[in-house]
């Protein structure tokens, strides 16, 4: 395949996946903060929750409609450009994102209108049920998309049919409740809710700083605030379920998150560290310009167990170490040589079948179920290829790391002096808060760095590469939809910046 | 008949539903299209907008599930479809997405290009949505060049199992290309009966949602020439339909073949498909008539709508039901998609049709929630007093 059509392809799905994930987070974490306040309206009469929840309604209204068209191109996408994916892996992905359709996307389109249209319309109680449901129907969607994510991470729940050429499922609970997917959809769900109380807090210290709408700020500090500290140490925990996900399930990830080319027992993580930009598997340079380690914190990690082992780039492609299961790791040359029998048993079980054989399709398929965990190997040439790159994958997993212990921080701080009634006294903390808010949006991202960028170079982690999953398109078609929508998509969000920021300049309409 | 084929014809009718409720839906693009018509000031602009406004998520929603639902239970269409004829569904998604943000983003102070660039692209999605899509369904009837090689998979330099034989991928659908003849004079055909119809609806539903009368009254004169020219365009493509030479599968050995009057046999065979798509057109005819016969009526829509979504149900049941190859192969009619050949296993099927006893209950609070949002219909004095509107 052409590598120009296989790099644009990938440069137009992370473009569409980037703007996606600039506009669902507020979404899911602003529909939950929204839903608290219009409750406290509900059950307190006060008008100034409804006043309140209404303007950041207001706000999560612009946001929402920019997340939908992105959220629309990333689905017809995997059709689009990755045609050959959509075959053989559609029979497990497509159940997710039809169930989201039909279960999450019209909850949330049904409830959204009467949220922002039904105040004279429908009762208070239906309102506010149209306003949960929307935050709901926002929730579950994320729970199906997560649940496909997690399977490209780690596919369970399937077999090779050979007679169709693909991969069938074969226990949807495997895959609606792998561990991969609940890790995912918590820190990924709560890694929105940090971001909308990071955007709360953001806005609500501006009016501060501005001495606007103080009442209406710190209320909404408040809230942001207790949501924003529950998220964010959820998050981190739920990170940790993560890691040891990947640890177990994506080796070569982990590997590239540390900069770990040599692995061993008791491992330490590395705190801070700068990678060595010229190092290259097998090769005898140092990983690390310079690093400091918390010693055995990796091995604890990766399985709560400070003297785990934990293997390193060159282990795994060289193999011979000890899995957690007994076994011992197959080399690179190894798994492709058995990657390459399994090519070469599905070619024979299609001529045998062909020439009505059922013996030797029979032999066919024994080899094939034997070698089909590496059927994706075969693709590959050179053991580097099977490298994700490492210091990207290194700096974005810091940067999460680090802004997510900020965030938790920021939001003790903020939480403490809200409910001492004292932040509007201290500047300092209402400017910090009015700065972080690009700092949330740094640590979303590097997030699904890590998830997407690590997996590579599989489009289903084992299975199928992502040069393999591409439709056959000329590489300047892509390349001019990948121009088209970053045109298109940067106009849109300039757009929603200019209407955002002018929204806020004109505040709340408070009319209590 | 064996559960696998029940399943495989259960999901061809949930994905044909979904398609027809997609087509009434979209009396939003209909809606958004006649702006450049009947939005002649502020008020009627604000009108229509807030009128469509309020539904312009179901269409969109119905849109993306109908995307879902094929690739979870026929997704070597989503395979060869999409990744085909790449321009034609690219173009389709470009317009929605330029819709999508529109409403939202019309009236709001900072939004870069002011309200009358917002207007341009409800209106660009208003034609190019309902055309393309149009095209795109009578590809179904027409064919599109393309092969099928699963063995391509173990192939290293050319691994891709469904391969577009026009390197425009899927502009040929619009004006043929790579030396093929434009076939596809019918696939603008539907292209265009769709767009009437959409605007029908649009028509139909504004009449019923806005309560105005000199609006009311402006509706009523439009859908005189749209109902004309939408007529002139179905009538011409379902003759097509019906005389023309069919995609027909051999059952037993699974050959694709040509069948001349393939679809009126499919028709004749299929009693049920047929009053189906009879009542369909019923419906579409009475709303219309109705309206233009009867100035007070108002609710022209729910016919029409009704007609709409049977009307497409029966000819894309005509289309795959019956022993019919639903997606064509021009380059070589063994590739052809039938509902065997390019549906996913028992087992997903099996899920997926559990996951769908949901579908009653959202219709139900779709239809409790439109409901409630509707029972007080849209005035100038409410877009005029309310800060909940677009």
């Amino acid at each position: 395949m052409d590598i120009s059509l296989i790099d644009w392809s990938r440069a137009q799905f992370a473009l569409t996946a980037f703007y996606h994930w600039l506009f669902v987070p507020l979404t899911l974490g602003l529909a939950f903060i929204m839903a608290v306040m219009e409750t406290l309206y509900v059950r307190t009469g006060k008008s100034f929750w409804r006043d309140t929840a209404k303007f950041w309604m207001k706000l999560f209204g612009i946001n929402f409609a920019v997340g939908i068209a992105t959220g629309l191109i990333l689905e017809f996408q995997f059709g689009t450009n990755w045609s050959n994916y959509s075959w053989f892996v559609g029979d497990i992905f497509g159940a997710p994102l039809a169930i989201e359709g039909i279960v999450a996307f019209f909850m949330e389109a049904t409830f959204v209108a009467v949220m922002f249209f039904g105040w004279n319309k429908v009762s208070k109680r239906f309102h506010l049920v149209s306003t949960w449901l929307t935050c709901l129907g926002a929730t579950i969607s994320a729970w199906w998309i997560l649940v496909a994510n997690a399977w490209m991470q780690y596919p369970v729940g399937m077999a090779f049919n050979p007679d169709t050429v693909r991969n069938e499922m074969v226990s949807f609970l495997e895959v609606a409740t792998s561990p991969m997917a609940v890790a995912k959809f918590f820190h990924t769900v709560l890694s929105g809710w940090v971001l909308a109380s990071a955007f709360v807090l953001c806005v609500a210290s501006w009016y501060l700083v501005k001495k606007r709408e103080s009442k209406f700020a710190l209320s909404s500090i408040k809230i942001a605030a207790i949501t924003g500290l529950f998220a964010s140490v959820l998050s981190f925990l739920t990170g940790d379920m993560s890691a040891r996900m990947v640890a177990k399930t994506q080796p070569m990830k982990l590997a590239a998150m540390e900069g770990l080319y040599n692995g061993g027992n008791g491992v330490g993580l590395v705190a801070i560290g700068m990678v060595n930009p010229n190092k290259q598997p097998g090769d005898s340079q140092e990983a690390m310009l310079f690093d400091v380690k918390i010693p055995k914190m990796l091995s604890f990690l990766a399985s709560h167990d400070l003297n785990s082992y934990v293997p390193g780039i060159n282990d795994i492609l060289d193999g011979g170490y000890p899995m957690p299961d007994g076994s011992v790791a197959l080399s690179f040359a190894d798994k492709k040589a058995r990657g390459t029998l399994a090519h070469e048993a599905l070619a024979d079980y299609r001529q045998a079948k062909e020439a009505k054989n059922p013996a030797l399709m029979q032999q066919a398929q024994e080899t094939l179920a034997k070698n089909m965990p590496y059927f994706g190997y075969a693709y590959f040439n050179d053991s580097k290829e099977l490298v994700p790159n490492v210091p990207l994958n290194f700096y974005a997993f810091r940067v999460m790391v680090i802004l997510g212990g900020y965030f938790i921080l920021l939001f003790f701080i903020a939480m403490f002096l809200s409910v001492k009634e004292k932040y509007h006294l201290q500047k300092w903390v209402q400017w910090v808060a009015l700065l972080s808010l690009p700092l949330a949006y740094i640590a979303g991202m590097s997030g699904w760095v890590v998830a997407e960028c690590g997996r590579q170079p599989w489009a289903i982690q084992d299975l199928l590469p992502v040069k393999t999953a591409i439709s056959k398109l000329q590489p300047g078609d892509v390349q001019l939809t990948f121009w088209l929508f970053l045109a298109l998509f940067t106009l849109l969000l300039i757009a929603e910046i200019g209407i955002m920021l002018k929204a806020i300049k004109k505040g709340p309409e408070l009319k209590s | 008949m064996e559960t696998y084929t029940f399943l495989q014809n259960y999901w061809w009718f949930l994905v044909s539903l979904l398609g027809g409720l997609l087509v009434f839906l979209m009396f939003v693009q209909g809606g958004n299209s006649l702006l450049i018509d009947l939005g002649k000031n502020e008020d009627e602009r604000t009108l229509m907008i807030n009128s469509t406004g309020r539904k312009w998520e179901f269409t969109f929603t119905t849109l993306v599930t109908f995307g879902g639902a094929f690739f979870a239970s026929f997704p070597l269409f989503y395979s060869t479809s999409f990744g085909g004829a790449y321009w034609l569904w690219m173009l389709i998604l470009f317009s929605f997405v330029l819709q999508a943000v529109s409403y939202e983003f019309r009236d709001k102070a900072g939004n870069l290009f002011g309200k009358r660039t917002y207007h341009i692209f409800l209106v660009i999605n208003g034609i190019v949505g309902p055309v393309l899509l149009g095209a795109a369904v009578a590809t179904f009837f027409t064919g599109s060049g393309f092969e099928i090689g699963k063995n391509n998979i173990t192939d290293m330099g050319n691994p891709v199992i469904s391969q577009w034989s026009s390197p425009w991928h899927g502009l040929e659908e619009l004006w043929g290309g790579c030396g093929q003849p434009a076939s596809n004079w019918w696939n603008y055909v539907l292209g265009i009966a769709v767009f009437f119809l959409a605007r029908i609806l649009g028509l139909l539903y504004y009449m019923n949602n806005i309560d105005n009368e000199s609006f009311h009254a402006k509706c009523r004169r439009s859908l005189w020439w749209n109902s004309g020219i939408f007529l002139v365009f179905f009538i011409a493509f379902v003759t097509r339909v019906l005389l023309a030479d069919g995609f027909a599968v051999n059952p037993e050995t699974g050959k694709v073949f040509m069948e001349p009057y393939k679809y009126l046999h499919n028709f004749i065979a299929m009693p049920a498909v047929l009053v189906i798509f009879l009542l369909g057109v019923i419906g579409v005819l009475a709303g219309i008539l109705t309206s233009l016969l009867k100035p007070c009526f108002k609710k022209g829509i729910w016919f029409a709508g009704t007609g709409t979504v049977l009307c497409v149900l029966g000819l894309l049941l005509c289309v795959g039901y019956n022993h019919t190859a639903y997606y064509p192969s021009t380059t070589n009619l063994q590739a052809s998609l039938t509902l065997q050949n390019s549906c996913s296993s028992l087992f997903t099927l099996k899920v997926m049709s559990v996951v769908s006893l949901l579908i009653p209950f959202v219709l139900g609070y779709i239809f409790f929630a439109w409901r409630a949002m509707d029972k007080k219909k849209i005035t100038i004095e409410e877009m005029q007093n309310t800060e909940d509107k677009y």
